[in-house]
This record gives C-alpha cells, structure tokens and sequence, in this order.
C-alpha cells in the first residue's frame, strides 16, 4: 500500500504566540512537529507494520507531505526519524499566509498526483486548531471521508473500516480506497525516534518542491484578520485559606456574584 | 432584506439550544432560514422543534443518505442549496460535524470560512478567541459566501418563541459523497449532566482528586453543571478522554468554571480561560491556576466541595 502522512510544523504548544500583520508570527518561536500528527505517522507505521512492513523491499511506503518554510524538514525529520520512507515538503514564499483552503488545495494536488491509497492526517493542528483540512481534502480529492477515527482496520485488498468518536457519539464507517483519514490521539501511542531511527532518517529523502513544480498557483486567503488584540490578561482574585470555611467562603463568593 | 442560513443543530430529536445561538448570530446579519437535514419522513417533526429564537423560516431536506454517509453528503446537501439560493452567509455549530461540514461547503462553493467564532457582527465580522485565548482576532470572509462556525455557549441566545414557516427543498447528494458508510451509530452515552461544551457551569477535576472524582460530580450535581477533567485525570484512565478540557481536548467558555486540584498547565488554561468566572480548589499554594482564579481555596478538595454542596443543597431546599 502507498500510504502518505500529512504533517505540519507548529510553533511549540508552549511558546507564546503573537500575531503580526493579520498573521501567526511563525519566525520567532520554537517550532516543533505538530503534537497530534505524531499520532497519524504512527497509525501509519502500525497499518504498515501489521501487512507487511516499510522496510526496503517491502509491501508498504510511507510519505510524509507536508507544506511550509524551509524550516520545516526539522518537523518532517521527527517524522522520518519515527519510520517513515520518505517526504515531500512544498514550500514557497507565495504560500505565506495560506489558509486551510488554500493549504488543502496545494496538499490535494501532491497526493493526487502521487497515486496513494490512503492519507492520514491528525485532527487538528495546535496551532490553528481548526480541524478542517481532512475534510477539505476529501472534498477535493473526492475521496471518502474516514475522520476522527479511534481505530483504524485496513484490508490491503482495499478497505477501511474506523470507528469515528466526536461529541455527537460513535459510528462505524467504511470505504474503498483511495481514502482520507483522521485519527483522534487516544488511537495510539506515538513511538519515540530510536537512536537507529534518528540516524537513519538523516539519510532520508525530503522532496522539496516550489508550487511550480507541484503545478498549482499560490491563492490568496479566502479571510482575513482585520483586528488581533491580546486578550488583557486575567489579574489573581481573592484567595483563602481553608481552615474549615473554605466550603462556606466558596459559597458566599457564588451568591455574591449571583451564580447560585 | 438578506437572507442568512444557519444549519439547525440538534440534540436527539430536538433543536439544540445552539440553534436559538446560530439564529440570535445570523438575525444580526439577515433574515434567518434554519437548514433541517432529516431523514426520510422525519423532516416536519424535526422543523417544528426549531421554535426558539429569531428563525423566519426552516427549510427541510429530507434524504437516508445523511445517516447513510455521514459528512460528505450533509456538507453536498447544504452546498448545492448554498449554491441555489446563494445566501449571505452561512453559521453552522462549532462541533466535530459542523466543522467538517463547513470545511466542505467552503470548498464545494468556493467560499471562506471561519471557525470557531465567539460572536458575530452585522457586516458578518467574526470575533475569534485564539491562541488559548490569549489574543482576540476579528476576521471577516473576504471571498463567496461567508462561511462561519460558531462555538456553542458564545452568542447570549434569545430564546423568545417563533413560529416560522415551514418549506422543503430537494437533497441533491452526488455519488462523490457517498462513499463512505455508515454501518452504525451510536447517541453518546448520556448522563443526567449537561453536555460539557453546552454548559453554563463546568466543575473539573485534575490530579488532585487521586483518582476519586465523587466530590467533584456532587459538586456538579448541586450546581447543575457538567463535569471536566485535565489531561492528567484522563490519561490515568480516572474520567473518559470526552470530558477532557484543554489544549487536545474540549474549549469551553461557561459563566463559572470550577478548577478542583488542577495545577494549570498551559494546555488546560487553553480550554478553559475565557470561562466568565474562574474559581480554583487546590491545596498547592503555588499552582498556577490561581493566578487566573477570581477566587481561589486554597484547601483539600475533599474538605472544601462536601461543604460547599451541602451549601448549594442547603440553599435549593
């Protein structure tokens, strides 16, 4: 099976981030891969592992797509590093300040044009937290929809069964390939990059294309940020002690606001 | 005067209170036609329960295919109606479906989007609260039709009765969105609480309870509020990963958020700061969370919330 792994680089979950002229300040914070794609380079090595592996020769690849400055094959390397075969990074300047539209527009084309049978991507980026480019890849693609999935069962004759988990409770959902999943980060638990695999992953391929050699044209934002104010930050209110009265202290301070 | 369409939301067979939300947003920006999506011959009985805030008509498609398949064919639906009708925006809840359907209206229409929102103006500008609500954006859609997810227990809803009128349109659904299917579904289990994204009051727990989350849901009881948990509760296997507030789990934003032994860690304050009234129980002098509390306790949870339910109940009776 040819299986391809979206990943994005993020600004480190911890890192403070500030807007700067309508857009996420990118340059001056930590960046890291994206927590929860972690959870779909390993749902890929698992589904890999459990029909024959990826090693060299094997019955599966696995390809990293992603999009972003050059400095992102440090988030894609993280990803190598876990097993994955090889990536695929677009960057180009015109793609500053791409929304998810845009964004899913330019990973639609890599994967149709790289002939997969199954893309996985996170649920959400930590950054944007948006959770809308599987969706609009599989509106592009005209792929079926196979998200938030909290287990994944593939058949290499083609299908793929998951169990999709949201608020709205649990279904069971199929389809033949070629499909788009999503996968939630209770599905697994991320390995951690061997020595071996670190190694390993320097020797790599990440491709890295502008947008003419992927063979679209950059589109604007489809939004825009008219206003960023930080929010003004929250001052520490009253605070006690219990000594016994903690529970009555509580109390009062909820009639007084008249929450209770 | 323009016409907005909300895509009605709905809890079992009843029009959520997020769709009095949807409707009190878009009436800001035009007259409000409330989308159905039903299955077959269920239509009327859903459309007569959108009856809640400023709705001037409902609009029913009826089609199996939306249980069938799921996503693809709700978001084909809605878009070929968007297409037809070209409305001047289009709000949808802020839930795992309604994201996902907005995501793919937005491409099939070639639209903007924005997720997410807190509130929205009448030129359809959208109040996001980002970066775990560290900075306020407005944003607008700049290209099609606006495209706007609203995040539930935002918007003050007016809950005053309408009677809108009730029409059907036609479900026009292509073989692109149907390929994947539903074998089966299953309601989210549901207790006596609130849904947690819904509530006015959320109590949670965090490493402090030790595993032990019964002072917490007395708490809760007492107020009526729905009960959260950090990732620290939830990754020990103590409440289920769906109560999880925080950075990988839900937003919320209630009138009153009650932290019990929660530390604080920048991932849960994500979840969980642009909750209207903070208060904090732990017995760490130090932990963070106080910083952003209202009011804090500085106490054993398992001394400080008995008493305090008992205060409720005393209070109620």
């Amino acid at each position: 099976m040819k299986i391809a792994v979206c990943v994005k680089q993020v600004p480190d979950s911890w890192a403070e981030k500030k807007m700067v002229n309508g857009v996420l300040d990118r340059e001056n914070v930590d960046a890291v891969l994206n927590d929860l794609d972690e959870y779909a380079v390993e749902e890929a090595l698992r589904i890999a592992e459990e029909h024959g592996g990826n090693d060299e020769g094997g019955a599966n690849t696995i390809t990293l797509i992603s999009m972003g400055p050059e400095r992102a094959t440090e988030a894609v390397r993280k990803g190598l590093s876990m097993g994955a075969n090889d990536a695929i990074l677009v960057t180009d300047a015109a793609l500053a300040g791409s929304d998810a539209l845009a964004t899913s527009a330019v990973l639609a084309k890599v994967i149709s044009d790289g002939g997969y049978d199954i893309v996985i991507c996170g649920t959400e980026s930590t950054d944007a937290r948006m959770s809308v480019v599987p969706a609009m890849l599989s509106a592009r693609l005209g792929w079926a929809q196979l998200t938030f999935a909290s287990k994944v069962v593939v058949d290499p004759a083609g299908k793929v069964s998951i169990t999709r988990v949201t608020e709205a409770g649990v279904d069971e959902l199929s389809a033949d390939f070629p499909v788009v999943i999503s996968v939630v980060e209770k599905i697994n638990e991320p390995r951690y990059p061997s020595f071996k695999g670190i190694m390993a992953a320097k020797k790599k391929t990440i491709d890295q294309k502008d947008l003419a050699a992927v063979g679209v044209s950059a589109q604007s934002a489809w939004s825009q940020v008219n206003d960023a104010t930080p929010r003004p930050a929250r001052a520490a209110g009253l605070k006690v002690n219990d000594e016994g009265n903690g529970g009555e202290a509580l109390i009062s301070f909820l009639a007084e606001k008249k929450l209770i | 005067m323009s016409n907005v369409f909300i895509l009605a939301d709905f809890s079992g067979d009843k029009a959520s209170k997020t769709t009095a939300e949807l409707a009190t947003a878009g009436a800001r920006i035009g007259s409000v036609i409330a989308v159905v999506l039903a299955p077959n011959g269920k239509g009327a009985a859903l459309a007569a329960t959108v009856n809640q805030g400023p709705v001037t008509s409902v609009l029913v498609l009826e089609s199996d295919d939306f249980s069938a398949h799921g996503v693809a064919a709700s978001a084909d639906a809605l878009a070929n109606l968007v297409k037809e009708k070209s409305p001047t925006a289009l709000l949808v809840a802020s839930h795992a479906f309604g994201k996902e359907v907005a995501a793919r209206v937005a491409v099939l229409t070639e639209s903007g989007i924005i997720t997410d929102a807190i509130d929205i103006a009448a030129d359809a500008t959208a109040t996001q609260s980002v970066f775990g609500g560290s900075t306020t954006v407005l944003s607008k859609v700049s290209h099609g039709t606006p495209i706007i997810t609203v995040r539930p227990n935002s918007v003050e809803a007016d809950f005053s009765a309408s009677t809108p009128a009730i029409e059907s349109a036609t479900a026009t659904i292509g073989a692109e969105a149907k390929k994947a299917r539903i074998s089966s579904s299953q309601p989210p289990v549901k207790g006596g609480r609130p849904e947690l994204t819904e509530a006015n009051i959320v109590v949670s727990g965090g490493r402090g309870t030790d595993g032990n989350f019964t002072a917490v849901e007395a708490f809760a009881d007492s107020l009526g509020a729905a009960v959260g948990a950090s990732r620290a509760a939830t990754d020990a296997g103590w409440y289920p990963h769906s109560h999880q507030v925080g950075q990988t789990g839900k937003t919320v934003s209630p009138q009153l958020y009650v932290a019990c032994g929660i530390s604080g860690a920048i991932q849960h304050r994500a979840g969980m700061q642009t909750s209207k009234t903070i208060i904090v129980v732990n017995k760490d002098p130090e932990a963070p969370l106080f910083d952003i509390a209202d009011f804090g306790v500085v106490g054993d949870l398992f001394n400080v919330l008995p008493k305090a339910t008992e205060g409720v109940l005393a209070r109620n009776s």
